[in-house]
Protein backbone atom coordinates (compact mmCIF):
# COMPACT_ATOMS: atom_id res chain seq x y z
CA UNK A 1 0.00 0.00 0.00
CA UNK A 2 1.48 3.35 -1.06
CA UNK A 3 0.73 6.02 1.54
CA UNK A 4 0.53 9.62 0.33
CA UNK A 5 0.71 11.99 3.32
CA UNK A 6 -1.84 14.80 3.08
CA UNK A 7 -0.83 17.17 5.85
CA UNK A 8 1.26 19.75 3.96
CA UNK A 9 -1.67 21.60 2.54
CA UNK A 10 -2.41 25.33 2.68
CA UNK A 11 -6.02 24.46 3.52
CA UNK A 12 -4.80 23.88 7.08
CA UNK A 13 -4.41 27.13 9.02
CA UNK A 14 -1.05 26.31 10.61
CA UNK A 15 0.42 25.23 7.27
CA UNK A 16 -0.97 28.32 5.53
CA UNK A 17 0.62 30.51 8.21
CA UNK A 18 3.94 28.64 7.93
CA UNK A 19 3.92 29.16 4.16
CA UNK A 20 3.15 32.89 4.45
CA UNK A 21 5.87 33.42 7.08
CA UNK A 22 8.35 31.02 5.42
CA UNK A 23 8.62 28.96 8.62
CA UNK A 24 10.84 26.23 7.17
CA UNK A 25 11.11 24.25 10.41
CA UNK A 26 7.32 23.83 10.70
CA UNK A 27 7.04 22.41 7.19
CA UNK A 28 10.14 20.23 7.52
CA UNK A 29 8.92 18.84 10.84
CA UNK A 30 5.58 17.95 9.27
CA UNK A 31 7.38 16.22 6.39
CA UNK A 32 9.64 14.22 8.68
CA UNK A 33 6.80 13.20 10.97
CA UNK A 34 4.71 11.90 8.09
CA UNK A 35 7.60 9.90 6.63
CA UNK A 36 8.41 8.47 10.06
CA UNK A 37 4.76 7.41 10.37
CA UNK A 38 4.94 5.52 7.07
CA UNK A 39 4.28 7.97 4.22
CA UNK A 40 5.89 6.88 0.94
CA UNK A 41 4.95 10.07 -0.91
CA UNK A 42 4.11 13.54 0.45
CA UNK A 43 1.32 15.57 -1.11
CA UNK A 44 2.21 19.28 -1.29
CA UNK A 45 -0.36 22.00 -1.79
CA UNK A 46 0.04 25.73 -1.22
CA UNK A 47 -3.71 25.97 -0.85
CA UNK A 48 -6.37 27.78 -2.86
CA UNK A 49 -5.80 31.16 -1.22
CA UNK A 50 -2.10 31.49 -1.96
CA UNK A 51 -1.31 34.84 -3.57
CA UNK A 52 2.07 33.65 -4.92
CA UNK A 53 1.39 29.99 -5.74
CA UNK A 54 4.53 29.46 -7.88
CA UNK A 55 6.89 30.91 -5.28
CA UNK A 56 5.11 29.11 -2.46
CA UNK A 57 5.27 25.74 -4.19
CA UNK A 58 8.96 26.11 -5.11
CA UNK A 59 9.76 27.08 -1.51
CA UNK A 60 7.77 24.09 -0.19
CA UNK A 61 9.50 21.60 -2.51
CA UNK A 62 12.97 22.96 -1.79
CA UNK A 63 12.40 23.04 1.97
CA UNK A 64 10.95 19.52 2.13
CA UNK A 65 13.51 17.75 -0.03
CA UNK A 66 16.28 19.01 2.24
CA UNK A 67 15.02 16.69 5.01
CA UNK A 68 13.26 13.75 3.33
CA UNK A 69 13.99 11.69 0.22
CA UNK A 70 10.47 10.46 -0.60
CA UNK A 71 8.68 11.45 -3.81
CA UNK A 72 6.48 14.55 -3.70
CA UNK A 73 2.98 14.80 -5.08
CA UNK A 74 2.55 18.29 -6.53
CA UNK A 75 -1.03 19.22 -5.81
CA UNK A 76 -2.15 22.14 -7.92
CA UNK A 77 -4.65 22.99 -10.63
CA UNK A 78 -2.23 25.50 -12.18
CA UNK A 79 0.11 24.27 -14.91
CA UNK A 80 2.81 26.88 -14.24
CA UNK A 81 2.92 25.89 -10.56
CA UNK A 82 3.34 22.23 -11.50
CA UNK A 83 6.08 22.93 -14.05
CA UNK A 84 8.11 25.14 -11.70
CA UNK A 85 7.84 22.47 -8.99
CA UNK A 86 8.98 19.81 -11.47
CA UNK A 87 12.01 21.92 -12.35
CA UNK A 88 13.26 22.13 -8.76
CA UNK A 89 12.36 18.60 -7.65
CA UNK A 90 15.28 16.26 -7.02
CA UNK A 91 13.21 13.06 -6.85
CA UNK A 92 10.55 11.67 -9.14
CA UNK A 93 7.30 13.60 -8.84
CA UNK A 94 3.63 12.66 -8.91
CA UNK A 95 1.50 15.33 -10.56
CA UNK A 96 -1.78 15.76 -8.66
CA UNK A 97 -3.77 15.84 -10.93
CA UNK A 98 -5.50 15.75 -14.28
CA UNK A 99 -9.18 15.28 -15.00
CA UNK A 100 -10.39 13.31 -18.03
CA UNK A 101 -10.76 16.51 -20.08
CA UNK A 102 -8.68 16.41 -23.28
CA UNK A 103 -7.18 19.87 -22.95
CA UNK A 104 -6.13 19.32 -19.33
CA UNK A 105 -4.75 15.84 -20.02
CA UNK A 106 -2.67 17.06 -22.97
CA UNK A 107 -0.95 19.70 -20.86
CA UNK A 108 -0.37 17.46 -17.84
CA UNK A 109 0.82 14.41 -19.78
CA UNK A 110 3.19 16.55 -21.85
CA UNK A 111 4.77 17.77 -18.60
CA UNK A 112 4.80 14.26 -17.15
CA UNK A 113 6.61 12.93 -20.20
CA UNK A 114 9.12 15.79 -20.22
CA UNK A 115 9.99 15.41 -16.52
CA UNK A 116 9.42 11.62 -16.19
CA UNK A 117 6.67 12.19 -13.61
CA UNK A 118 3.80 10.00 -12.51
CA UNK A 119 0.24 11.33 -12.69
CA UNK A 120 -2.91 11.11 -10.60
CA UNK A 121 -5.88 10.96 -12.97
CA UNK A 122 -9.27 11.73 -11.45
CA UNK A 123 -12.28 10.08 -13.05
CA UNK A 124 -14.28 13.26 -13.63
CA UNK A 125 -14.55 15.88 -16.33
CA UNK A 126 -16.09 19.28 -16.94
CA UNK A 127 -19.56 17.82 -16.47
CA UNK A 128 -18.70 16.85 -12.89
CA UNK A 129 -18.28 13.70 -10.82
CA UNK A 130 -19.92 10.64 -12.40
CA UNK A 131 -22.62 8.98 -10.38
CA UNK A 132 -22.08 5.40 -11.48
CA UNK A 133 -19.33 2.85 -11.69
CA UNK A 134 -19.63 2.58 -15.48
CA UNK A 135 -19.23 6.31 -16.02
CA UNK A 136 -16.22 6.37 -13.74
CA UNK A 137 -14.63 3.48 -15.63
CA UNK A 138 -15.31 5.18 -18.96
CA UNK A 139 -13.46 8.30 -17.86
CA UNK A 140 -10.65 6.23 -16.36
CA UNK A 141 -10.24 4.37 -19.65
CA UNK A 142 -10.06 7.71 -21.44
CA UNK A 143 -7.24 8.82 -19.12
CA UNK A 144 -5.30 5.59 -19.71
CA UNK A 145 -5.68 5.89 -23.48
CA UNK A 146 -4.50 9.49 -23.48
CA UNK A 147 -1.53 8.67 -21.25
CA UNK A 148 -0.48 5.90 -23.62
CA UNK A 149 -0.63 8.35 -26.54
CA UNK A 150 2.06 10.31 -24.71
CA UNK A 151 4.10 7.17 -24.03
CA UNK A 152 3.25 7.06 -20.33
CA UNK A 153 2.89 3.53 -18.95
CA UNK A 154 -0.36 2.74 -17.09
CA UNK A 155 1.64 1.73 -14.00
CA UNK A 156 2.80 5.35 -13.76
CA UNK A 157 -0.84 6.40 -13.36
CA UNK A 158 -2.82 6.63 -10.13
CA UNK A 159 -6.51 6.54 -11.03
CA UNK A 160 -8.84 8.20 -8.54
CA UNK A 161 -12.52 7.15 -8.71
CA UNK A 162 -13.39 10.06 -6.37
CA UNK A 163 -14.61 9.03 -2.95
CA UNK A 164 -17.57 11.17 -1.91
CA UNK A 165 -18.61 12.29 1.58
CA UNK A 166 -20.90 9.70 3.12
CA UNK A 167 -23.26 12.35 4.45
CA UNK A 168 -23.71 13.90 1.00
CA UNK A 169 -23.62 11.00 -1.43
CA UNK A 170 -24.14 7.84 0.55
CA UNK A 171 -25.02 5.72 -2.46
CA UNK A 172 -21.68 6.54 -4.11
CA UNK A 173 -19.59 4.56 -1.61
CA UNK A 174 -20.51 1.23 -3.14
CA UNK A 175 -20.01 2.58 -6.67
CA UNK A 176 -16.52 3.78 -5.78
CA UNK A 177 -15.56 0.44 -4.23
CA UNK A 178 -16.77 -1.49 -7.26
CA UNK A 179 -14.92 0.93 -9.54
CA UNK A 180 -11.66 0.27 -7.67
CA UNK A 181 -12.11 -3.44 -8.21
CA UNK A 182 -12.54 -3.02 -11.96
CA UNK A 183 -9.97 -0.28 -12.55
CA UNK A 184 -7.18 -2.77 -12.02
CA UNK A 185 -8.59 -4.88 -14.85
CA UNK A 186 -8.64 -2.11 -17.45
CA UNK A 187 -5.18 -2.81 -18.83
CA UNK A 188 -1.89 -4.62 -18.38
CA UNK A 189 0.26 -3.43 -16.63
CA UNK A 190 -2.52 -2.43 -14.25
CA UNK A 191 -2.79 1.22 -13.24
CA UNK A 192 -2.42 2.20 -9.59
CA UNK A 193 -5.57 3.28 -7.81
CA UNK A 194 -5.82 6.09 -5.29
CA UNK A 195 -8.46 7.80 -3.18
CA UNK A 196 -8.49 11.00 -1.18
CA UNK A 197 -9.58 9.21 1.96
CA UNK A 198 -10.54 12.15 4.17
CA UNK A 199 -13.17 13.09 1.61
CA UNK A 200 -15.25 10.13 2.78
CA UNK A 201 -15.92 11.76 6.15
CA UNK A 202 -15.79 15.40 5.06
CA UNK A 203 -18.41 17.43 6.90
CA UNK A 204 -19.50 14.62 9.19
CA UNK A 205 -19.59 15.32 12.90
CA UNK A 206 -19.52 11.79 14.26
CA UNK A 207 -16.44 9.62 14.31
CA UNK A 208 -14.44 10.70 11.26
CA UNK A 209 -11.58 8.36 12.06
CA UNK A 210 -13.84 5.32 12.13
CA UNK A 211 -15.42 6.25 8.80
CA UNK A 212 -12.02 6.77 7.20
CA UNK A 213 -10.42 3.54 8.39
CA UNK A 214 -13.47 1.43 7.62
CA UNK A 215 -13.61 2.77 4.08
CA UNK A 216 -9.86 2.30 3.64
CA UNK A 217 -9.93 -1.38 4.60
CA UNK A 218 -12.95 -2.01 2.35
CA UNK A 219 -11.20 -0.26 -0.53
CA UNK A 220 -8.04 -2.27 0.07
CA UNK A 221 -10.08 -5.46 -0.13
CA UNK A 222 -11.23 -4.22 -3.55
CA UNK A 223 -7.60 -3.82 -4.64
CA UNK A 224 -6.78 -0.18 -3.78
CA UNK A 225 -3.03 0.36 -4.15
CA UNK A 226 -2.57 3.83 -2.62
CA UNK A 227 -4.39 6.51 -0.62
CA UNK A 228 -3.97 10.15 0.25
CA UNK A 229 -4.47 10.23 4.00
CA UNK A 230 -3.24 11.44 7.40
CA UNK A 231 -0.39 9.07 8.31
CA UNK A 232 -0.27 10.51 11.83
CA UNK A 233 -3.68 8.93 12.54
CA UNK A 234 -2.28 5.84 14.25
CA UNK A 235 -5.56 3.93 14.38
CA UNK A 236 -5.93 4.46 10.65
CA UNK A 237 -2.40 3.23 9.96
CA UNK A 238 -2.94 0.23 12.27
CA UNK A 239 -6.09 -0.66 10.30
CA UNK A 240 -4.17 -0.32 7.02
CA UNK A 241 -1.35 -2.58 8.27
CA UNK A 242 -3.88 -5.15 9.50
CA UNK A 243 -5.77 -5.13 6.20
CA UNK A 244 -2.49 -5.63 4.35
CA UNK A 245 -1.85 -8.65 6.53
CA UNK A 246 -5.33 -10.14 6.04
CA UNK A 247 -4.81 -9.73 2.29
CA UNK A 248 -1.61 -11.82 2.61
CA UNK A 249 0.67 -9.00 1.53
CA UNK A 250 2.93 -9.57 4.54
CA UNK A 251 3.87 -12.63 6.56
CA UNK A 252 2.07 -12.79 9.91
CA UNK A 253 3.89 -12.63 13.22
CA UNK A 254 2.52 -11.77 16.66
CA UNK A 255 4.10 -8.29 16.56
CA UNK A 256 2.77 -7.57 13.06
CA UNK A 257 2.27 -3.83 13.60
CA UNK A 258 5.81 -3.46 14.88
CA UNK A 259 7.09 -5.66 12.05
CA UNK A 260 5.45 -3.50 9.39
CA UNK A 261 6.90 -0.35 10.87
CA UNK A 262 10.40 -1.83 10.82
CA UNK A 263 10.26 -2.33 7.05
CA UNK B 1 10.46 -20.37 -32.20
CA UNK B 2 12.77 -19.54 -29.32
CA UNK B 3 11.31 -19.71 -25.87
CA UNK B 4 12.19 -16.76 -23.69
CA UNK B 5 12.66 -17.68 -20.03
CA UNK B 6 10.90 -15.46 -17.52
CA UNK B 7 13.41 -13.89 -15.16
CA UNK B 8 12.40 -12.48 -11.82
CA UNK B 9 14.06 -9.40 -10.34
CA UNK B 10 13.72 -8.82 -6.62
CA UNK B 11 14.11 -5.62 -4.64
CA UNK B 12 15.40 -6.73 -1.24
CA UNK B 13 18.69 -8.62 -0.86
CA UNK B 14 19.46 -10.91 2.09
CA UNK B 15 21.68 -9.32 4.75
CA UNK B 16 25.38 -10.10 4.71
CA UNK B 17 26.68 -11.37 8.05
CA UNK B 18 30.43 -11.57 8.71
CA UNK B 19 31.76 -14.02 11.28
CA UNK B 20 35.31 -14.07 12.63
CA UNK B 21 37.88 -11.33 13.08
CA UNK B 22 40.13 -12.31 10.20
CA UNK B 23 43.40 -12.15 12.14
CA UNK B 24 44.82 -15.65 11.65
CA UNK B 25 42.34 -16.94 9.08
CA UNK B 26 39.94 -15.13 6.80
CA UNK B 27 36.56 -14.26 8.27
CA UNK B 28 33.51 -15.68 6.49
CA UNK B 29 30.68 -13.77 4.93
CA UNK B 30 27.27 -15.35 4.44
CA UNK B 31 24.13 -14.03 2.74
CA UNK B 32 24.04 -11.00 0.47
CA UNK B 33 22.15 -12.71 -2.34
CA UNK B 34 19.34 -11.12 -4.34
CA UNK B 35 18.01 -14.30 -5.90
CA UNK B 36 16.94 -17.83 -5.06
CA UNK B 37 19.92 -20.20 -4.85
CA UNK B 38 22.24 -20.38 -7.82
CA UNK B 39 19.93 -18.55 -10.27
CA UNK B 40 22.78 -16.35 -11.42
CA UNK B 41 20.78 -14.95 -14.34
CA UNK B 42 18.22 -13.45 -11.96
CA UNK B 43 20.43 -11.83 -9.37
CA UNK B 44 23.68 -11.76 -7.43
CA UNK B 45 24.98 -14.42 -5.07
CA UNK B 46 28.17 -12.74 -3.88
CA UNK B 47 29.01 -15.11 -1.04
CA UNK B 48 29.14 -18.87 -1.59
CA UNK B 49 27.49 -20.96 1.14
CA UNK B 50 29.93 -22.04 3.85
CA UNK B 51 30.40 -25.44 5.49
CA UNK B 52 31.25 -25.33 9.21
CA UNK B 53 32.57 -28.47 10.93
CA UNK B 54 30.77 -29.40 14.14
CA UNK B 55 32.78 -30.50 17.16
CA UNK B 56 31.98 -30.89 20.86
CA UNK B 57 33.74 -29.54 23.95
CA UNK B 58 34.14 -33.15 25.16
CA UNK B 59 34.58 -36.59 23.60
CA UNK B 60 31.33 -37.44 21.78
CA UNK B 61 29.49 -40.17 23.63
CA UNK B 62 26.57 -40.75 21.30
CA UNK B 63 27.93 -39.89 17.86
CA UNK B 64 27.94 -42.49 15.12
CA UNK B 65 31.05 -44.65 14.96
CA UNK B 66 31.33 -43.72 11.28
CA UNK B 67 32.17 -40.13 12.24
CA UNK B 68 34.41 -41.06 15.16
CA UNK B 69 36.39 -43.47 12.94
CA UNK B 70 36.88 -40.77 10.30
CA UNK B 71 38.50 -38.42 12.82
CA UNK B 72 40.30 -41.03 14.93
CA UNK B 73 41.73 -40.37 18.38
CA UNK B 74 41.66 -36.57 18.11
CA UNK B 75 38.00 -36.55 19.17
CA UNK B 76 39.15 -37.26 22.72
CA UNK B 77 40.65 -33.76 22.90
CA UNK B 78 38.47 -30.90 21.61
CA UNK B 79 41.42 -28.63 20.83
CA UNK B 80 43.23 -31.33 18.81
CA UNK B 81 39.93 -32.17 17.15
CA UNK B 82 39.45 -28.52 16.17
CA UNK B 83 43.01 -28.30 14.81
CA UNK B 84 42.52 -31.51 12.81
CA UNK B 85 39.33 -30.09 11.26
CA UNK B 86 41.23 -27.03 10.09
CA UNK B 87 44.65 -28.46 9.26
CA UNK B 88 43.77 -31.95 8.00
CA UNK B 89 40.27 -31.48 6.63
CA UNK B 90 40.37 -27.85 5.46
CA UNK B 91 37.59 -26.39 7.63
CA UNK B 92 37.07 -22.63 7.17
CA UNK B 93 34.69 -22.40 10.15
CA UNK B 94 34.00 -24.45 13.26
CA UNK B 95 30.85 -24.97 15.26
CA UNK B 96 31.49 -25.89 18.89
CA UNK B 97 28.56 -27.40 20.77
CA UNK B 98 29.00 -27.17 24.55
CA UNK B 99 27.54 -30.61 25.13
CA UNK B 100 29.41 -31.24 28.40
CA UNK B 101 27.61 -28.30 30.00
CA UNK B 102 24.25 -30.10 29.76
CA UNK B 103 22.86 -31.56 32.98
CA UNK B 104 22.64 -34.95 31.23
CA UNK B 105 26.41 -34.80 30.64
CA UNK B 106 27.03 -33.94 34.28
CA UNK B 107 27.02 -30.11 34.00
CA UNK B 108 30.78 -29.68 33.89
CA UNK B 109 31.99 -26.34 35.32
CA UNK B 110 31.87 -23.58 32.71
CA UNK B 111 35.48 -22.61 33.38
CA UNK B 112 36.61 -25.88 31.77
CA UNK B 113 34.70 -25.08 28.61
CA UNK B 114 36.07 -21.53 28.52
CA UNK B 115 39.64 -22.88 28.58
CA UNK B 116 38.78 -25.15 25.64
CA UNK B 117 37.08 -22.37 23.68
CA UNK B 118 39.94 -19.89 24.18
CA UNK B 119 42.44 -22.54 23.07
CA UNK B 120 40.41 -23.37 19.97
CA UNK B 121 40.11 -19.69 19.10
CA UNK B 122 43.81 -18.97 19.54
CA UNK B 123 45.15 -22.18 17.96
CA UNK B 124 42.91 -22.39 14.90
CA UNK B 125 41.93 -18.75 14.29
CA UNK B 126 38.92 -19.79 12.17
CA UNK B 127 35.52 -18.14 12.66
CA UNK B 128 33.60 -19.81 15.48
CA UNK B 129 29.97 -20.67 15.95
CA UNK B 130 29.28 -21.60 19.57
CA UNK B 131 26.12 -23.38 20.68
CA UNK B 132 24.98 -23.85 24.25
CA UNK B 133 24.16 -27.20 25.77
CA UNK B 134 20.52 -27.18 24.68
CA UNK B 135 19.26 -26.82 28.27
CA UNK B 136 17.74 -23.32 28.47
CA UNK B 137 18.36 -22.72 32.14
CA UNK B 138 21.96 -23.86 31.99
CA UNK B 139 22.57 -21.92 28.76
CA UNK B 140 21.29 -18.67 30.27
CA UNK B 141 23.90 -19.21 32.95
CA UNK B 142 26.87 -20.15 30.75
CA UNK B 143 26.42 -18.22 27.49
CA UNK B 144 27.14 -14.77 28.98
CA UNK B 145 30.46 -16.17 30.22
CA UNK B 146 31.18 -17.74 26.82
CA UNK B 147 30.35 -14.44 25.14
CA UNK B 148 32.69 -12.47 27.40
CA UNK B 149 35.50 -15.00 27.00
CA UNK B 150 35.28 -14.66 23.20
CA UNK B 151 34.81 -10.89 23.17
CA UNK B 152 36.43 -9.45 20.06
CA UNK B 153 36.33 -12.74 18.13
CA UNK B 154 33.11 -11.75 16.31
CA UNK B 155 31.52 -15.17 16.81
CA UNK B 156 28.05 -16.45 16.03
CA UNK B 157 26.34 -17.59 19.24
CA UNK B 158 23.18 -19.64 19.62
CA UNK B 159 20.44 -20.16 20.11
CA UNK B 160 17.80 -17.53 20.89
CA UNK B 161 14.19 -18.71 20.75
CA UNK B 162 10.80 -17.03 21.09
CA UNK B 163 10.58 -17.81 24.80
CA UNK B 164 14.25 -17.48 25.67
CA UNK B 165 16.09 -14.74 23.81
CA UNK B 166 16.78 -11.90 26.23
CA UNK B 167 19.93 -13.17 27.97
CA UNK B 168 21.71 -14.23 24.80
CA UNK B 169 20.68 -11.08 22.91
CA UNK B 170 21.93 -8.79 25.67
CA UNK B 171 25.22 -10.63 25.95
CA UNK B 172 25.84 -10.74 22.17
CA UNK B 173 25.03 -7.03 22.04
CA UNK B 174 27.53 -6.27 24.80
CA UNK B 175 30.36 -8.37 23.37
CA UNK B 176 29.89 -7.74 19.65
CA UNK B 177 28.81 -11.21 18.50
CA UNK B 178 26.17 -12.21 15.96
CA UNK B 179 23.22 -14.32 17.09
CA UNK B 180 21.26 -17.36 15.91
CA UNK B 181 17.46 -16.91 16.01
CA UNK B 182 15.76 -20.26 16.32
CA UNK B 183 12.23 -21.19 15.18
CA UNK B 184 10.40 -24.52 14.88
CA UNK B 185 9.83 -24.81 11.07
CA UNK B 186 7.41 -21.87 11.32
CA UNK B 187 7.87 -18.69 9.28
CA UNK B 188 5.57 -16.67 11.56
CA UNK B 189 7.59 -17.52 14.64
CA UNK B 190 10.86 -16.98 12.73
CA UNK B 191 9.77 -13.43 11.98
CA UNK B 192 8.59 -12.88 15.54
CA UNK B 193 11.92 -13.99 17.05
CA UNK B 194 13.78 -11.62 14.73
CA UNK B 195 11.54 -8.75 15.85
CA UNK B 196 11.90 -9.58 19.53
CA UNK B 197 15.68 -9.62 19.19
CA UNK B 198 15.84 -6.39 17.19
CA UNK B 199 13.42 -4.70 19.63
CA UNK B 200 16.19 -5.05 22.22
CA UNK B 201 18.36 -2.77 20.12
CA UNK B 202 20.22 -5.62 18.42
CA UNK B 203 21.12 -4.92 14.78
CA UNK B 204 18.83 -7.07 12.62
CA UNK B 205 21.72 -7.35 10.17
CA UNK B 206 23.64 -9.47 12.69
CA UNK B 207 20.95 -12.13 13.05
CA UNK B 208 21.27 -15.54 11.38
CA UNK B 209 18.07 -17.60 11.24
CA UNK B 210 17.86 -21.26 12.15
CA UNK B 211 14.55 -22.33 10.58
CA UNK B 212 14.90 -25.87 12.00
CA UNK B 213 15.35 -28.43 9.31
CA UNK B 214 15.29 -32.16 9.01
CA UNK B 215 17.08 -35.04 7.38
CA UNK B 216 16.44 -36.47 3.97
CA UNK B 217 13.37 -38.71 4.22
CA UNK B 218 11.79 -36.90 7.16
CA UNK B 219 9.74 -34.08 5.61
CA UNK B 220 12.31 -32.23 3.54
CA UNK B 221 9.64 -30.77 1.23
CA UNK B 222 7.93 -29.06 4.18
CA UNK B 223 11.21 -27.54 5.35
CA UNK B 224 11.91 -26.43 1.78
CA UNK B 225 8.52 -24.71 1.50
CA UNK B 226 9.04 -22.78 4.77
CA UNK B 227 12.50 -21.61 3.74
CA UNK B 228 11.27 -20.66 0.28
CA UNK B 229 8.30 -18.68 1.70
CA UNK B 230 10.61 -16.82 4.04
CA UNK B 231 13.05 -15.97 1.25
CA UNK B 232 10.32 -14.82 -1.11
CA UNK B 233 9.04 -12.38 1.53
CA UNK B 234 12.57 -11.09 2.11
CA UNK B 235 13.19 -10.59 -1.60
CA UNK B 236 10.09 -8.41 -1.92
CA UNK B 237 11.14 -6.22 0.98
CA UNK B 238 10.38 -7.85 4.36
CA UNK B 239 13.47 -6.81 6.32
CA UNK B 240 12.42 -8.91 9.30
CA UNK B 241 13.03 -12.05 7.23
CA UNK B 242 16.10 -10.90 5.30
CA UNK B 243 18.54 -12.93 7.38
CA UNK B 244 20.86 -15.71 6.17
CA UNK B 245 20.00 -19.29 7.16
CA UNK B 246 22.11 -21.63 9.29
CA UNK B 247 21.23 -25.34 9.20
CA UNK B 248 22.55 -28.14 11.41
CA UNK B 249 22.64 -30.95 8.90
CA UNK B 250 25.07 -33.19 10.77
CA UNK B 251 22.96 -33.25 13.92
CA UNK B 252 19.76 -33.93 11.94
CA UNK B 253 21.20 -36.57 9.63
CA UNK B 254 23.08 -38.67 12.13
CA UNK B 255 19.97 -39.15 14.28
CA UNK B 256 18.42 -41.27 11.54
CA UNK B 257 18.70 -45.01 11.20
CA UNK B 258 19.33 -44.58 7.46
CA UNK B 259 22.59 -42.75 8.23
CA UNK B 260 23.70 -44.81 11.20
CA UNK B 261 22.80 -48.39 10.42
CA UNK B 262 23.70 -49.12 6.81
CA UNK B 263 27.42 -48.51 6.65
CA UNK B 264 29.52 -45.38 6.48
CA UNK B 265 29.04 -44.79 2.73
CA UNK B 266 25.27 -44.51 3.07
CA UNK B 267 25.65 -42.31 6.14
CA UNK B 268 28.00 -39.97 4.32
CA UNK B 269 25.71 -39.89 1.29
CA UNK B 270 22.72 -39.17 3.53
CA UNK B 271 24.49 -36.15 5.01
CA UNK B 272 25.65 -34.96 1.56
CA UNK B 273 22.23 -35.21 -0.07
CA UNK B 274 20.52 -33.55 2.90
CA UNK B 275 23.03 -30.70 2.64
CA UNK B 276 22.75 -30.18 -1.10
CA UNK B 277 18.95 -30.24 -0.83
CA UNK B 278 19.05 -27.54 1.84
CA UNK B 279 21.46 -25.51 -0.28
CA UNK B 280 18.75 -25.45 -2.93
CA UNK B 281 16.30 -24.27 -0.25
CA UNK B 282 18.57 -21.33 0.55
CA UNK B 283 20.92 -22.48 3.32
CA UNK B 284 23.90 -20.14 3.75
CA UNK B 285 25.83 -21.82 6.55
CA UNK B 286 25.79 -25.61 6.83
CA UNK B 287 27.02 -27.27 9.99
CA UNK B 288 28.19 -30.80 9.22
CA UNK B 289 29.67 -33.73 11.14
CA UNK B 290 31.34 -36.28 8.86
CA UNK B 291 34.51 -34.80 7.33
CA UNK B 292 34.13 -36.78 4.08
CA UNK B 293 30.56 -35.54 3.67
CA UNK B 294 31.73 -32.00 4.40
CA UNK B 295 34.46 -32.26 1.75
CA UNK B 296 31.94 -33.48 -0.85
CA UNK B 297 29.55 -30.63 -0.11
CA UNK B 298 32.38 -28.07 -0.32
CA UNK B 299 33.31 -29.47 -3.74
CA UNK B 300 29.67 -29.30 -4.78
CA UNK B 301 29.50 -25.62 -3.71
CA UNK B 302 32.70 -24.83 -5.62
CA UNK B 303 31.30 -26.53 -8.71
CA UNK B 304 27.84 -24.96 -8.64
CA UNK B 305 29.19 -21.48 -7.92
CA UNK B 306 31.23 -21.66 -11.13
CA UNK B 307 28.72 -20.01 -13.43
Amino acid sequence: MIIIGELINGMYKDVSKAISNRETDVIQHLAEEQVRAGANILDISAGPYSSKPVDDMKWLVESIQKVVTVALSIDSTKTDVIEEALKVSVNRVVINSTSADDDKMSVVFRLAKKYNAQVIGVAMDKSGVPNSKDNRLELAAKIIAKAMEFGISPDDLYLDPIAMPVNVAQAQGKEVLETIRELRMLCNPAPNTVIGLSNVSQGTKGNRGLLNRTFLTMAMACGLTSAILDPLDQELMDAMITADLILNKNIYCDSFLDAYRKR
Amino acid sequence: MTVELIKEKYSGPINTVEIGKGALCPSIKIGGQSTFPFLFDEGEMPNPPVVAYEILDCPPEDWSEHIINAYGNVVKDPVKWAKACVEDFGARALCVRLASMHPDYGSRPIDEALVVLRAIASKTGVPLIVLGSGDEERDNDIMPKVSQALKGENCLLGVASQNNYKTLTATCLADGHSIIADSPIDVNIAKQVNILISDMGFDAKRIVMHPTTTSLGYGMEYVYSIMERSRLAAFVGDKMLAMPFIVFVGAETWKTKEAKEFGSVQGINWEVVTSTSLLQAGADLIVMRHPDAARSVRRYIDWIMTK
